[in-house]
């Protein structure tokens, strides 16, 4: 809307569906997914890259929607906090949040669990200071992460133990 | 979703109050379905950006909008001198003058005060669009010299800020208790302190402020879509100068993303943003950047101290202190004058100390105006106050431990009343401390530190925070700043009632920012109305249109869970006492033989005769034919109640009286490592005892106290806030301004106690703010791995550079501290050591 200049079409997979927009050539991700496509879920906390609300997973890679332009991912699978539950079914992560206390305003969430579901991705079995490394780029201002370490933990720690895995990263082999 | 409501016929009655239970909120949450202020907007609605002086002190000579109106696709440019035109008055002043002369508008007139002070504000049809229009605004400016010292501000040959008020000092006073210069003649010591400065900082929430304003021309209803914490405050303010009545606002918000004090402060984007909606015709929605935020939205108070003196007896025992303190308002008085009166809820700390002597100056200078930052100016005093028993312990040779416990408030003096009249309700102060010691493994690191010596370049240090954090404002108090104030007391509106079907909603007056209100106020109301948490759906968020609300809802200054759930408490009571007379009227019984479970209401020990919920509801609602007119005049099934504390006002010549309802404490115990290479420090462990009296949902609580925590030991290492002598702010984005990360701010030991208050109906205490308990902590530890001899830690924030400093000061460098000992024999004068 109101946006003038060269425009890109701009194709990717969010979430398991295919969309297809034409888009400004400056307009970053996270705009596009914000108000293009209305998944609101993924925040902005920062214009410096530095808060990590805006995480995404982008062909199975960790990215900060913010630091990156919605041409540039022609063509990518992008995965969002919007795709982590399984229909009514939540995220072992999702779960683990909920039941450890680990949010409380909720802004960082949606980015948290992101870093958290690609930490565990690489990493299944992480140590604490390895889980704090892995949320390093994400800022929480409520609960000085101690809660979002206990449930990043937990949930690893059940998975280990045969509870559900974190999903495996879409477009990428299982 | 997995967290979804159990209906209605859900278990037997049980307790909920005083459960930790996982929250209600969560489920819309961790799936990204929350609905923040910037994920909403209004049909039609332009979008705005505001243009931001780069001076922090300058003429405004000219503005040129044309540029800007050029640009395809921009609605609208209102400039400071046009909104002003539209306005009836400048903001209303809390300061009595000299401070209501620093007149303030939606946007600047004449002149510029701090660098981001708004000029002119542009609507357009995109967010990109109104930035670049924003770029074309040309302001010519005739740069000023600007004030940044917040003790210089106070000379008078200091350039002005506002001509028109003839000073800098936007309030004064002196608060003067006990007889602090006997106290200074008996003492065995007097110890003394140069200078103490508490830092500028921010707890910035991660969500910026944001609103979505609509003035509609025909009604004149003004709309506000934000996340504003205090809404009513803001109508408050905000309606007598853009000439709207309070009946013509509707404010509304939602989920918001953390606010901490901080999203008090932006009441005149709002009326700018309305008086660009009236001009443009068209809603207009601003969504703060992080830059923008850090720039303009609101610091925490700065505070600096100055000839700090203290009498102390031999035993440590502290008679008191005397201090000239100097606050910093920045360049608008948003909230302020009101920080000079808020530290006063604590005026001896945690202590016994009698005599007190705080002449208290604020100052304005070129700075972002300050506002309410969680722990909001008693922190400054509180940290303090703490200085104070830390040196007094370290230069007498005392057990900072021993100090400490001599001079609290003692579990057998509460209630007590403190020199100026504010009553502590409960507490275990020196318990909580033992507790906190034990948790941080205290014995374990005095071994380690005594192993590990001198000379390996690397040192420990052991720190003790000892704070309040007090809830349920009076706000009476404010009449010590301005005795013509219209304000006291305090209060809380909630709504419950049986929807068509039976169903109960909660509607409340505050604005959860993260503390869990509709988890919290769903187990009071579950309890009361005999059903489940589940079973009561709390609507989320604030809507002026639900009526639940008084002057001063929202959620701040620790007190929900006093206030809010004290309405809760009453609106789910008075709802109760519908229910039952529906119920006997019904069942044919006596109202004291009905009870209240699964969402029924029935005849004690008669399992035939119950009607549930959805039963009385149709009786009111859709099926009234031939139901007595009294009984329906009493029972609508919609239930408000407002909590009122017990107040008086206070003396306002003597400055003294019951400022605050509850004072929950906090002991914190940190213990540091410090390399002596670097000045690197690292928190190594960390323990929390916290006291908020009776705990409506522990899990809650301890998140506050994690919360508080994390941005605590963060502000004494990592946030500062400064400016250069040209007034640029040096720290305006998260890539200068360094959050504590999760790599930053250790795990915490939490402990608690629980010592009810006998002032609240629920026995809780306000909490969440935490006193800046890390604050004091982190200094007292770095004090002991300093070690004796060492300059005293007379700065709240210490980056890795200071304490660099402080290790490597050279030792014939002064300490900033002496201690004046009076000689054995009366009379014979005093000799300084
Ligand atoms: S919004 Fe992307 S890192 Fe902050
Ligand atoms: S829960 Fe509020 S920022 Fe993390």
């Amino acid at each position: 809307m109101g946006e003038r200049g060269t425009s890109h079409a701009v194709t990717v997979e969010v979430n398991g569906e295919k969309v297809s927009r034409i888009v400004a050539a400056r307009q970053l991700l996270v705009h596009f997914l914000r108000d293009t496509l209305g998944l609101t879920g993924t925040h902005i906390g920062c214009d410096t890259g530095n808060c990590g609300a805006c995480s995404v997973i982008v062909n199975g890679k960790l990215v900060k929607s913010c630091m990156i332009l919605a041409p540039q991912v022609d063509g990518a699978t992008i995965e969002t906090v919007e795709g982590l539950a399984d229909g009514d079914s939540l995220s072992p992560l999702q779960e683990s949040f909920h039941e450890h206390h680990a949010l409380q305003c909720g802004y960082c969430t949606p980015g948290m669990l992101m870093s958290a579901t690609y930490l565990l991705r690489q990493n299944p079995d992480p140590t604490d200071e390895e889980i704090r490394r892995g949320i390093r780029g994400n800022i929480c201002r409520c609960t000085g992460y101690v809660n979002i370490v206990k449930a990043i933990r937990a949930a690893s720690r059940e998975q280990a133990s045969g509870g559900r895995p974190v999903p495996a990263a879409a477009g990428e082999e299982v | 979703m997995t967290i979804t409501s159990t209906p209605v016929t859900g278990e037997a009655t049980k307790t909920w109050s005083g459960r930790s239970m996982p929250r209600k909120e969560d489920g819309r949450l961790v799936q990204g379905q929350g609905s923040f202020v910037d994920d909403g907007g209004m049909h039609g609605q332009g979008y705005a950006w505001f243009v931001r002086s780069p001076y922090a002190h300058a003429r405004i000579v000219s503005i040129d909008c044309e540029p800007a109106l050029a640009m395809e696709g921009v609605y609208a440019v209102l400039t400071g001198d046009e909104a002003k035109a539209m306005c009836q008055a400048p903001f209303f002043a809390i300061a009595p003058p000299p401070g209501s002369l620093m007149q303030e508008w939606p946007l600047a007139v004449d002149k510029v005060r701090y660098q981001g002070d708004a000029v002119a504000v542009v609507l357009a049809d995109s967010r990109e669009t109104a930035r670049d229009a924003a770029e074309r605004v040309v302001v010519e400016y005739e740069p000023l010299t600007p004030v940044t010292d917040t003790v210089a501000a106070a000379d008078p040959a200091a350039p002005l800020l506002y001509d028109e008020a003839g000073t800098n000092v936007a309030w004064h006073g002196l608060f003067d208790y006990g007889d602090v210069d006997w106290a200074l003649e008996n003492a065995d010591h007097v110890v003394k302190l140069d200078r103490l400065h508490f830092h500028r900082f921010t707890s910035s929430p991660l969500e910026c402020n944001g609103a979505v304003v609509d003035f509609d021309r025909g009604t004149g209803v003004v709309s506000v879509l934000s996340n504003y914490q205090m809404p009513m405050f803001a109508a408050m303010v905000v309606g007598p100068t853009i000439g709207v009545p309070m009946n013509k606002f509707n404010f509304v918000s939602k989920d918001i993303g953390g606010a901490f004090g901080i999203k008090i402060g932006f009441y005149p984007q709002i009326a700018a943003l309305a008086l660009l909606s009236k001009k443009a015709g068209r809603p207009a929605k601003w969504t703060e950047f992080r830059t923008e935020h850090m720039l303009t939205a609101g610091h925490g108070n700065e505070r600096t101290f100055l000839d700090v003196e203290v009498p102390v007896m031999a035993d440590g025992t502290i008679l008191g202190l005397k201090v000239r303190a100097f606050d910093d308002a920045g360049a608008y008085l948003h909230y302020e004058p009101l920080g000079a009166v808020i530290w006063s809820q604590v005026v001896p700390g945690c202590y016994k100390l009698k005599h007190v002597r705080v002449d208290y100056t604020e100052v304005v200078t070129n700075k972002c105006p300050v506002v309410p930052n969680r722990g909001y100016s008693r922190m400054q005093h509180l940290w303090l106050v703490e200085r104070i028993v830390d040196v007094v312990a370290h230069e007498l040779g005392l057990d900072p431990v021993e100090v400490r416990k001599r001079n609290y408030v003692q579990p057998e003096d509460y209630p007590y009343e403190t020199p100026n009249g504010c009553i502590y309700d409960s507490g275990d102060l020196p318990r909580s401390l033992d507790i906190a010691l034990e948790l941080a493994h205290v014995a374990e690191w005095r071994e380690r530190q005594r192993e590990l010596g001198t000379g390996t370049g690397r040192r420990i240090g052991i720190g003790i925070g000892s704070t309040l954090d007090s809830g349920t404002n009076n706000f009476g108090q404010s009449r010590i700043i301005n005795p013509d104030l219209p304000f006291s007391g305090n209060g809380e509106a909630a709504f419950a009632k049986l929807d068509l079907f039976g169903e109960i909603n909660v509607n409340l007056g505050t604005t959860p920012q993260g503390q869990g209100h509709e988890t919290t106020a769903a187990q009071v109301a579950a309890d009361i109305l005999g059903v489940t948490p589940e079973d009561v759906t709390v609507t989320t968020g604030f809507n002026q249109a639900n009526n639940s609300y008084v002057g001063f809802s929202g959620t701040y200054a620790s007190q929900f869970a006093v206030s809010g759930l004290g309405a809760v408490m009453g609106a789910a009571q008075k709802l109760r006492h519908q229910i039952v007379k529906l119920a006997a009227f019904a069942l044919q019984a006596e109202e004291d033989e009905i009870e209240l479970e699964g969402g029924s209401a029935r005849v004690r020990g008669d399992e035939e005769r119950a009607i549930p919920f959805i039963g009385l509801s149709n009786m009111v609602y859709t099926n009234n034919a031939g139901l007595p007119a009294s009984l329906l005049d009493e029972c609508d099934l919609n239930a408000r109640y407002v909590y009122v504390p017990p107040f008086e006002v206070p003396d306002t010549v003597a400055k003294t009286g019951n400022l605050t309802l509850t004072y929950a404490s906090q002991v914190h115990v940190c213990v540091v490592e410090v390399d002596e290479e670097t000045g690197e420090v690292k928190v190594v462990e960390y323990a929390a005892v916290d006291d908020c009296g009776n705990r409506i949902n522990p899990l809650v609580v301890e998140g506050q106290v994690h919360g508080a925590t994390g941005l605590g030991i963060a502000a004494s290492l990592y946030e500062s806030l400064d400016y250069d002598e040209s007034g640029q702010l040096q720290e305006p984005s998260f890539y200068e301004y360094h959050v504590g990360t999760a790599m930053d701010i250790p795990d915490v030991a939490c402990g608690d106690i629980e010592s009810p208050s006998p002032f609240t109906p629920n026995g809780a205490k306000g909490m969440g703010e935490g006193g800046g308990a890390p604050l004091h902590a982190v200094c007292a530890a770095l004090q002991d791995a300093l070690g004796a001899g060492a300059p005293v830690v007379s700065e709240s924030h210490n980056h890795w550079a200071r304490v660099y400093e402080l290790l490597h000061r050279d030792p014939g460098a002064p300490r900033g501290v002496e201690v004046v000992t009076r000689t054995a024999e009366p009379g014979a004068g005093v000799e300084s050591l």
